[in-house]
């Protein structure tokens, strides 16, 4: 590999796991707040795909309004979900939610087939993303290079709000004991609430991010990145918004030089992804940033 | 003031509370004492509405809050400090403190309470920035009611303040309950430490099984025999 393929996969590998970050966030933040892996995730981010065909080639909004309905709906999509399969299973058994969710993956995935057919539908161009821009010898779309820029500002605006304000205390103070965080007058469902709205508006921009230098969006399109970044989270240590992103970053870059380094294993690059969790799991299983698991009591 | 009438608690088929009525008046302390199991934080937990009840009314101030929702309960001033201290263990003691004021607004008055919180226990001040997790029981206990404190309860209910403390910590801690009554909170107080909570205690109830069985003023109860065999171990 010479040195403008390096960089060139650099530039790919990093908008890659940059996206992956930040539907990773999503799967971090939930797990952090309701110890629930929302298998659904993926599927929200598919959705969000389809959202921004609906408001560009159906509606034909302007790019920017555009981006605004798609986070829009894929919030409110989100929010519905949690309210109807999450909310009522609040008290049970933590097996049932899981089960809930990956009920709603598999609703999502197939109303999107019966809804929009199993036919890929052709992304559209938005605005400028799709641009292609030339940096010494490496050319991308534009997209390629605000993503990571993207990725790195929501990242420091959501420590941010984690750990400065006091929504961001309550929500880590919910996420050990809903019971002592009810008496101090929290309002749990609200901080649930505010915690997929975040989820999803990432998971939004995020497929606008990923689908942009991609041509079609399909019903399984959430599938692989949704199970690769839950991968990330874990990676990452599960529960840990800065770890999500790393995770996000670790499986972008490596896959992209894998299928790179090795064309005969593009296959199974995906398969890769799951080798490093298994390797992961096996050597640090509460992931490169995630401290001593402590179960909620 | 408190007043519960006829408090009536299941868990699935168990009948944890059987009527409980009880009052708490203005300026006082009021103690529940009882065996393990007798209902005691059962009871605290269902005025904060953190557990449903099946029967029977609950009212502060003239205000029926028997299902409020616990932050309702918590804005009219009547505050848990719950059993084994519950602090946050990601959240430093400065920002604990900061939950406890969760519902206020009042930044001044905010200030003075954080200030008097340190002055009550100048250990806080000191760690003032170190995770509750990594603090030591006592030092738990300690954040847990100043926490309970920055709710500015009208009426502070302690489930079990002196549990898992050195006896040196416990009278520490029972000075500052009295202390705390004194600049005007209502006190209802759960205790294993029977003796020294009756002592303090203007009134004390002792729940058997879900049912007050005595009460009466808190000079009372301690000489009384019942109490003196079950609870005082005399
Ligand atoms: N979540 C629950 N589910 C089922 N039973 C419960 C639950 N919580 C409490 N109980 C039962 O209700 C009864 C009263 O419990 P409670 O915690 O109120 O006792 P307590 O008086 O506070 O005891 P201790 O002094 O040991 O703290 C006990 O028999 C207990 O086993
Ligand atoms: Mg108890």
């Amino acid at each position: 590999m010479d040195a403008s393929t390096f960089f060139q996969n650099c530039v790919t590998g990093i908008s890659l796991g940059s996206a992956y970050a930040l539907i990773a966030i999503g799967y971090t933040m939930v797990y952090g707040i309701l110890r629930l892996i929302n298998f659904a995730h993926g599927d929200i981010f598919m959705m969000a795909g389809y959202f921004t065909i609906f408001a560009i080639v159906d509606f034909h909004m302007p790019w920017y309004i555009a981006i605004i309905f798609v986070i829009i709906a894929t919030v409110l999509l989100g929010v519905a979900i949690e309210r109807a399969a999450y909310k009522p299973l609040r008290e049970s058994p933590r097996m049932s939610i899981m089960i809930s969710a990956i009920g709603v993956s598999f609703l999502l995935e197939n109303s999107a087939t019966y809804l929009f057919s199993g036919l890929p539908r052709a992304f559209p161009e938005l605005g400028f993303l799709q641009k292609v821009y030339h940096i010494g010898d490496i050319s991308a779309p534009i997209v390629t290079f605000i993503t990571p820029v993207v990725t790195i500002v929501i990242l420091i605006a959501l420590i941010y709000l984690v750990n400065h304000t006091k929504t961001g205390m309550a929500m880590r103070a919910a996420s050990k004991d809903f019971e002592a965080a009810k008496l101090m007058g929290i309002e749990i469902n609200h901080i649930i609430t505010i915690t997929f709205v975040i989820g999803c508006s990432l998971a939004a921009i995020s497929a606008i991010l990923y689908f942009s230098p991609r041509p079609m969006v399909y019903p399984f399109s959430g599938l692989m990145p949704g199970l690769k970044c839950f991968v990330a989270a874990v990676i990452g240590g599960i529960g840990n918004i800065p770890g999500a992103v790393v995770g996000g970053f670790i499986i972008g870059i490596a896959e992209t030089f894998l299928v790179a380094s090795f064309p005969s294993l593009s296959g199974y690059s995906d398969a890769f992804t799951f080798v490093l969790l298994i390797i992961m799991l096996l050597f640090r299983p509460t992931g490169l940033l995630g401290e001593k698991i402590a179960e909620k009591v | 003031m408190l007043k519960i009438e006829n408090l009536h608690i299941h868990y699935g088929g168990i009948h944890a509370l059987r009527g409980v009525s009880l009052d708490v008046p203005d300026g006082q302390i009021i103690s529940l004492i009882g065996a393990n199991g007798a209902g005691k934080s059962t009871t605290l937990k269902a005025i904060m509405s953190l557990i449903p009840m099946t029967d029977g009314r609950v009212s502060f101030d003239g205000t029926d809050i028997t299902r409020m929702q616990t932050r309702d309960i918590v804005r009219e001033g009547v505050v848990l400090c719950p059993e084994g201290r519950r602090v946050f263990p990601d959240l430093t003691i400065a920002e604990n403190l900061t939950m406890g004021a969760y519902l206020r607004k009042d930044k001044e008055s905010i200030a003075k309470d954080t200030k008097w919180v340190y002055d009550l226990f100048p250990r806080l001040l000191e760690r003032k920035w170190q995770l509750a997790g990594t603090l030591s029981g006592g030092e738990q206990q300690m954040l847990a009611v100043g926490r309970a404190l920055m709710s500015k309860p009208k009426l502070l209910m302690m489930d079990e303040p002196s549990l898992g403390l050195a006896p040196i910590i416990i009278k520490n801690i029972f000075e500052i309950i009295k202390e705390i009554n004194q600049s005007g909170v209502n006190i209802l107080l759960i205790e294993q430490n029977a003796k020294a909570a009756l002592e303090i205690s203007h009134y004390g109830y002792v729940v058997e099984t879900g049912t007050i069985v005595l009460c009466g003023p808190g000079k009372e109860l301690l000489t009384n025999d019942q109490v003196r065999k079950a609870y005082l171990g005399e």
